[in-house]
């Protein structure tokens, strides 16, 4: 992946802000030494005083607002028409602004809450009439598939934990839609920077059963050779970024990939997932107004799925969602019913033709339910009521309602589904017992990739424990091959 | 040396700050006889621009780097001549540009990120600790992240506690960084210059009082392809009496007492660090088995410092050929104070080096005929 970079960035250098630099001048060179705080100015001082006063002309407010009704002058008022003050604007640097003489303040919440985009209702009926991006039955079936095998290898990987047989699991229960349906709208050459509750996404590109088993395992075949703690996927070659366990950092990092796609005019974007929890983080809001900045061809795919752990989005955030926070960075954005799958499709195919073509990020918030515990460290009937679990679990898992759809247009049976179901099963008991044969990493493994080339106090430190290891066998473990 | 204290008048320096310049600038003038001399700033930004210019992967990113050339001028003239694809002036946000930059470099890209002072780095150090550093191991190998952090670290003058912290020993801590600091404008060239090349990030630590300093530099300091080696430490000046570790600022402050120390017949060996990790052990420990005695210098916290891994190792592979206890000279284990007497308390001065060489070499004077 990072072998075929073509370099050809230099190729678009674009000099925008060379003609701003001449009004701008060369700056004082004595000041040097003493402008190591924030505030110097960096637009011209008269502008900077004008951003921070907040109104306009208060020819009709109190006596004690007018005092600074005069003090604008670079950012003079300007008429557009002859009806006088009603139609005068503030010229400021990024643009005109209108004034207003109510003193009103903007609504902490607009009156109705922003509408979630669906296509399908709870029973898998189409809803009419509804736009959507059309899905061919072979596509449908293979999401539907796909959708099955996530569920399945959930289910084994999850109790292979229960056994003791792995450290630690993370289930997609109840978000198996937005896995699949994203993943199924995309470009292969799109980059994957994942959360980790985003497994199918990997599914969908083709990373085999034993590849998710060998990571969980943590065997030598695990293509991060047993470094992280299962679920932590990641592989180069299906363009999906490894897992980091810290919060949020893939969003900034994901607009750095799409400066990168950007600066090198790839017909590409880049896809990035994350939690409600995570928009908390100071990451998220650093993300989306670089993003924006930038003009970065990333879609931001948030699963809103009500609690992170157990906080539930009441105590996460007081606004409308996730939705709402695109416009204030200048994003577009849409809420989708994330147990929608053929909505999700038609919504992330949309985004993404929108992100490549016009080079600007998209915010999607996919709402629905975590119906799994938070991990396998987790007991969430401990705070939150069983029967809310029930209710999502069975009337509205996305995987049902998307089968009855294939169902209801004759691409799918009963039999179809049994099928699937039991070879599922096998495939992944089957690449489980593979996994756990594998013999673990070697020795090696602990001191390779901490820098492209090992200094040699690493290799001092590798051929001591060689030697130490050497000299006491029978005070190291038989499993860790030398 | 006149032309360095008049730019810091001009910037409306205190008198403070002046007297904390003036032995500095003494240093220059033991070089004068060299026939060309640069300064630092120069040097970095002619390190900049040589890589922008082999290289169109590696662009600039940071706050004022680009239509303000950069709040201490290291990016002069590079927007001109790179555009604003290559030099970004970002919204300040350390976290946003230093998480953007990580990633450019995941796919691709060698950014180089300027934080205005390390200070501001803190606000970002989740990416440089949990990313840069650990993705290349955690994804083994399948991620690496050639990427730069640069800009300047340790005190100024007269900044106060959030403007003049050194990070040396933080980020060494830390398996997956390389960390250097410069010292003088050969190092500055050649460091940055191998930094930008690395394939590992890099924490590049520079020093704000020594941006206008000047110094002589070879011809082949000067020639595009110079680059110094990381993990390798620079015997400034030789001597065989007692070793002195120092880096960045505190390597003029060495050699001045260095100076000094010759003249009351005890040969200081001077050794410049450069690079903090990979440390260059092999080259402290010969020193110190050839002298025997060992000072380190820096001017961070003494608790977990640098000073006291260089002791550590000369602990564990030389300490048959110590004739005394190492000698560790450190900043005050307190937020630095803005006033400008205890500020210069918080600091290691030459005298306080010249101090502990002379009680290493049994040649102490009274504590408090010297207080």
């Amino acid at each position: 992946m990072m072998a075929a970079w073509v370099r050809n960035s230099a190729n678009i250098m674009i000099n925008r802000f060379k003609s701003k630099m001449g009004s701008l001048g060369m700056t004082n060179f004595s000041s040097w030494s003493s402008s190591f705080t924030r505030t110097f100015p960096v637009v011209p001082a008269s502008c900077a005083q004008n951003l921070r006063i907040p109104v306009g002309d208060f020819s009709n407010s109190p006596a004690h607002f007018r005092f600074c009704s005069y003090r604008f002058e670079s950012g003079k008022a300007e008429t557009l028409s002859d009806d006088g003050d009603a139609n005068q604007v503030l010229d400021l640097p990024e643009g005109k602004v209108k004034f207003s003489y109510e003193l009103s303040f903007i609504s902490e919440s607009a009156e109705e809450r922003e509408c979630c985009y669906r296509v399908l209702d709870e029973n898998g009926k189409q809803i009419l009439p509804s736009s959507y991006v059309e899905v061919s039955p072979e596509l449908s079936v293979k999401m539907y598939s796909e959708m099955v095998m996530l569920q399945t290898m959930d289910n084994i990987f999850y109790e292979a934990q229960r056994q003791g047989r792995i450290s630690f699991y993370v289930t997609t229960a109840g978000e198996e839609a937005i896995n699949i349906a994203s993943a199924a709208a995309l470009a292969f050459d799109d980059i994957v920077l994942p959360q980790y509750r985003e497994p199918g996404v990997l599914l969908w590109r083709g990373f085999t059963l034993q590849e998710f088993a060998n990571q969980c395992f943590g065997n030598k075949a695990d293509y991060g050779k047993g470094r992280q703690m299962p679920i932590h996927y990641g592989s180069n070659k299906h363009n999906y970024f490894t897992i980091s366990s810290t919060i949020a950092t893939q969003l900034p990092q994901a607009v750095g990939v799409a400066y990168s796609l950007k600066m090198d005019r790839k017909d590409a974007c880049v896809v990035t997932y994350f939690g409600d929890g995570g928009t908390s983080e100071g990451d998220f809001h650093a993300a989306l107004n670089f993003a924006a900045v930038t003009e970065a061809p990333v879609i931001f795919i948030c699963r809103n799925n009500g609690w992170a752990i157990s906080t539930p989005t009441s105590d996460q955030f007081r606004s409308d969602g996730v939705v709402v926070k695109g416009r204030a960075y200048g994003i577009r954005s849409i809420r989708v019913d994330g147990n929608d799958a053929l909505a999700m499709y038609s919504a992330v195919s949309a985004a993404r033709e929108m992100a490549v073509s016009e080079q600007r990020p998209i915010l999607i918030e996919a709402l629905t339910y975590r119906v799994g515990h938070h991990s396998t460290s987790d007991d969430s009937t401990k705070y939150r009521p069983v029967d809310e679990i029930e209710r999502w679990k069975i009337e509205r898992d996305p995987v049902t309602r998307f089968r009855k759809w294939i169902e209801s247009n004759g691409w799918w049976s009963e039999k179809a589904e049994i099928e699937a179901r039991n070879s599922a099963r096998k495939q992944i008991l089957h690449a489980i017992q593979e996994a756990e044969k594998v013999e673990k990493p070697p020795v090696a493994d602990m001191f390779t990739d901490v820098y492209d080339c090992p200094p040699s106090n690493l290799l001092e430190q590798e051929k001591l424990l060689r030697e130490t290891i050497k000299r006491h066998p029978q005070d190291y473990p038989s499993d860790v091959p030398v | 040396m006149l032309g360095i204290i008049r730019q810091k008048v001009g910037a409306g320096c205190s008198s403070a700050m002046l007297q904390r310049i003036r032995p500095v600038a003494s240093v220059c003038r033991s070089y004068s006889s060299s026939a060309k001399e640069m300064t630092v700033r120069d040097a970095l930004n002619s390190a900049l621009d040589e890589e922008m210019s082999a290289d169109p992967k590696v662009f600039l990113m940071g706050e004022e780097v680009g239509e303000y050339q950069g709040a201490y001028k290291i990016s002069k003239g590079l927007l001109d001549k790179y555009g604003p694809d290559r030099v970004l002036d970002t919204p300040i946000t350390e976290a946003g540009f230093t998480g953007i930059g990580v990633g450019a470099a995941y796919y691709g890209l060698k950014p180089v990120v300027e934080f205005m002072t390390f200070n501001f780095s803190m606000q970002a150090i989740d990416h440089i600790i949990n990313s840069a550093a650990k993705s290349n191991y955690m994804s083994a190998s399948q991620i690496n992240v050639p990427i730069v952090f640069r800009g300047p670290n340790g005190a100024a003058a007269g900044v106060g506690a959030q403007h003049s912290q050194c990070y040396a020993a933080w980020f060494a801590a830390i398996p997956g960084l390389k960390v250097l600091t410069p010292y003088s404008s050969e190092d500055a060239r050649g460091l940055l210059k191998a930094a930008i090349r690395d394939p590992d990030p890099v924490v590049f630590l520079e020093n704000e009082l020594l941006y206008g300093e000047s110094f002589p530099v070879s011809a082949e300091v000067l020639d595009s392809s110079f680059c110094l080696p990381i993990g390798k430490a620079k015997i400034e000046r030789e001597g065989k009496d007692i070793t002195i570790t120092a880096f960045s600022k505190m390597v003029g402050y060495a050699l001045q007492a260095a100076e000094i120390l010759a003249k009351e017949g005890i040969s200081a060996e001077v050794i410049n660090l450069r690079s903090i990790r990979p440390l260059d052990r092999a080259t402290i420990n010969t020193s110190v088995r050839k002298t025997n005695r060992l000072v380190t210098v820096e001017e961070g916290f003494p608790q977990h410092g640098v000073g006291a891994e260089i002791c550590t190792s000369v602990v564990e592979e030389s300490f048959g050929y110590l004739d005394a206890p190492v000698e560790r000279i450190a900043g005050a284990d307190v937020p630095m104070p803005y006033a400008a007497n205890l500020e210069r308390l918080a600091l290691p001065q030459v005298e306080d080096i010249v101090r502990a060489a002379k009680r290493a070499c049994y040649r102490s004077v009274p504590l408090a005929a010297s207080a």
